[in-house]
């Protein structure tokens, strides 16, 4: 009997689980040449809302997490995704129409991408915490916290490193996010999200909607529970609206500096934007006088 | 008595039975005929009916009134053995003002607390319209004697308990001892004075719908001011199938006697759209008449910071975080 080939359903990726969009909407996504692809779901602000809520759920086991776990759980994300690779270059060359060596370029950069910030997450501590000299008896150190929910909209140029230089970021500190896939490619982003669900990564730290930015972008910036935005997808209309929106209950936004280079080196801005630096004072007593020293 | 007579004090409801019902109460196997008699519950019938109607969608204006509605029914709860005069006080001044930065916020129905903690919320309600119950008779288990149970019920309306909450015996009641929890639910309404009573049932503990359906009546006969379904402390708390039984059984009562009783379901009911489906299946099964804070309760503690984020989300038109109420 000849073999009837099954299109693929992509869904949400909410809490760990792959869910229809509460709205019931779906939108046909197309290849490179126009051709249909595959039907996405159509998030809707209901949509964004349990992301959030999975979100806010998952950040207290994640953020509790030691950073090595962290390291440990997204250099498994890495592996996962080094053996779908041919998977992910037949998607992004059929979605973009380029060729199997750019596409396989991008799946090799975006597993580096991983496992460069695997390594980050136990160094966080190390390299953006300090021991402050202070001028009085007290022994004054401050050490970094991840901010919280994450909301970020992924970049629309390439579909699978931008999304994991945007995701790997905010996760290796202890954040959970809820990304808003480029509307143009949200089978890559929901192919991407199977290998997060294979990968140890606790239900809600994640969570991926596809649809139109526009519609959920400013349900997320307004969000009470969201405290921070990552504004990389958005483009210079869209990216003031939310700046303000998150600006009445005080978010953090994180807009990068000109065009984002994904194939460069990432730097540490993407880091440093959604960490919370907690500085503690903890009395030494006159230890240094008592010892013949003085202030 | 501590807190003052509030405007929307009804008068106590007659307690006279019909003729016809005063016969069932003069012995146990009269009782046990009569609850036996009762018509027993299609369980798949009332599963669906509650799983239907929670499907209704309330928007809007009627979403903005229901979540005040359901403000003002809630029995703000805290039954911990770690719960502590600082906590009791806390709670009631989230009871008196739910959202202080919209003091316009409905106040909530009471303030439930253990019988040790009643001084503490009697003196932090005092003048504010909002009630204090207190749990009595051996709460949660209900395992003590009728002196036991007659002497705490006593302390409790003394300190200034304004609603006591009373389990039944479900031991008694499960070996079909029917007499027995009927004389003790009638033996400590009687202690109330004017207190008003709640009946625990513990559905979670009962096994069968039929059961409910006995113990409602059980309590409904013995005086019960309102019957409540759970204690808090067994899973399952309160169902949606288990209030629709109760919620019948409240409305026959007020079609048999003329007399309209109370219902609170209470534990486990934690999001404003759990309360809304509530208060769907009130009007539905027992009618407008009951969605009012003096017919209808919600035992609970965590649901109140839901509504009042909800209430905001609704007010200001974005979602709301835990950052923004107080959350205990």
């Amino acid at each position: 009997m000849a073999h009837l080939s099954i299109p693929k359903t992509y869904k949400l990726f909410i809490g760990g689980a792959f869910p229809r969009s509460e709205s019931g909407r779906t939108y046909p996504v197309t290849d490179a040449k126009g051709n249909f692809m595959a039907n996405a779901a159509l998030g809707s602000r209901k949509d964004a809302r349990d992301a959030v809520t999975a979100a806010r759920k998952g950040f207290g086991a994640w953020s509790k997490a030691t950073p090595y776990n962290r390291g440990q759980v997204i250099y498994r994300a890495a592996e996962m995704l080094e053996g779908r690779k041919p998977q992910f270059v037949e998607l992004i060359s059929t979605s973009r129409g380029s060729s199997v060596r750019s596409a396989t370029a991008e799946v090799d950069a975006a597993v580096d991408r991983l496992v460069h910030y695997a390594g980050w997450t136990d160094k966080l501590a190390a390299v953006f915490g300090h021991a402050n000299p202070v001028s009085a008896p007290y022994f004054s150190y401050s050490a970094p916290e991840p901010t919280g929910v994450v909301a970020a909209l992924a970049p629309a140029e390439s579909p699978l490193l931008g999304l994991v230089s945007v995701v790997a970021p905010i996760i290796s500190s202890g954040n959970a996010c809820v990304v808003v896939a480029a509307e143009a490619d949200p089978c890559v982003a929901i192919t991407f999200a199977e290998v997060l669900a294979t990968s140890d990564l606790p239900g809600g730290v994640v969570n991926l909607l596809t649809g139109q930015p526009k519609e959920m972008g400013p349900h997320l910036a307004g969000h009470g529970d969201v405290n921070a935005l990552d504004l990389t997808g958005a483009d210079d209309e869209l990216r003031t609206t939310l700046a303000q929106l998150g600006s009445q209950t005080v978010k953090r936004v994180y807009v990068p500096k000109g065009v984002p280079d994904f194939a460069a080196a990432p730097g540490t801005a993407r880091l440093r934007a959604f960490l919370e630096i907690k500085t503690v004072w903890h009395p030494t007593g006159a230890l240094s006088l008592a010892a013949g020293g003085g202030y | 008595m501590s807190s003052a007579v509030t405007k929307d004090e009804r008068p106590d409801t007659l307690r006279l039975l019909p003729p016809h019902l005063n016969d069932v109460t003069v012995d146990e196997s009269s009782l046990r005929r009569f609850l036996h008699g009762l018509p027993g519950v299609d369980p798949v019938g009332v599963e669906e009916r509650a799983a239907g109607l929670a499907t209704r969608s309330i928007k809007k204006a009627a979403k903005l009134a229901a979540i005040d509605l359901a403000i003002s029914m809630v029995d703000l709860t805290t039954l911990e053995g770690s719960d502590t005069v600082g906590k009791v006080r806390n709670l009631a001044r989230k009871a008196m003002l739910p959202d202080p930065e919209r003091p316009e916020t409905p106040r909530t129905a009471a303030v439930c607390v253990y019988p040790d903690l009643v001084p503490t919320a009697v003196q932090e309600l005092a003048g504010s319209g909002v009630k204090v119950a207190s749990v009595a008779t051996a709460f949660p288990s209900g395992r003590s004697s009728l002196e036991v149970k007659l002497a705490e019920t006593r302390m409790v309306v003394e300190a200034g308990a304004d609603e006591v909450d009373m389990v039944i015996d479900r031991g008694a009641f499960l070996a079909g001892r029917y007499g027995f929890v009927f004389d003790q639910i009638q033996a400590v309404k009687a202690a109330c004075g004017p207190a008003r009573l709640k009946v625990i049932l513990e559905t979670g503990e009962l096994a069968t719908y039929d059961n409910v359906r006995r113990a409602s009546w059980l309590a409904l006969l013995a005086g019960a001011d309102f019957i409540k379904t759970s204690t808090g402390k067994i899973n399952p708390a309160a169902t949606l199938p288990v209030t629709h039984v109760m919620l019948q059984a409240v409305k026959d009562w007020y079609a048999e006697t003329g007399q309209q009783r109370s219902v609170k379901p209470a534990g486990g009911i934690r999001t404003t759209k759990d309360a809304i489906k509530y208060l769907v299946a009130v009007n539905e099964v027992a009618g407008p008449q009951w969605l009012d804070p003096y017919y209808f309760r919600f035992g609970a503690s965590s649901v109140l910071n839901d509504l009042v984020m909800q209430r905001r989300t609704q007010l200001e038109g974005h979602y709301w975080g835990p950052d923004y109420v107080t959350v205990d």
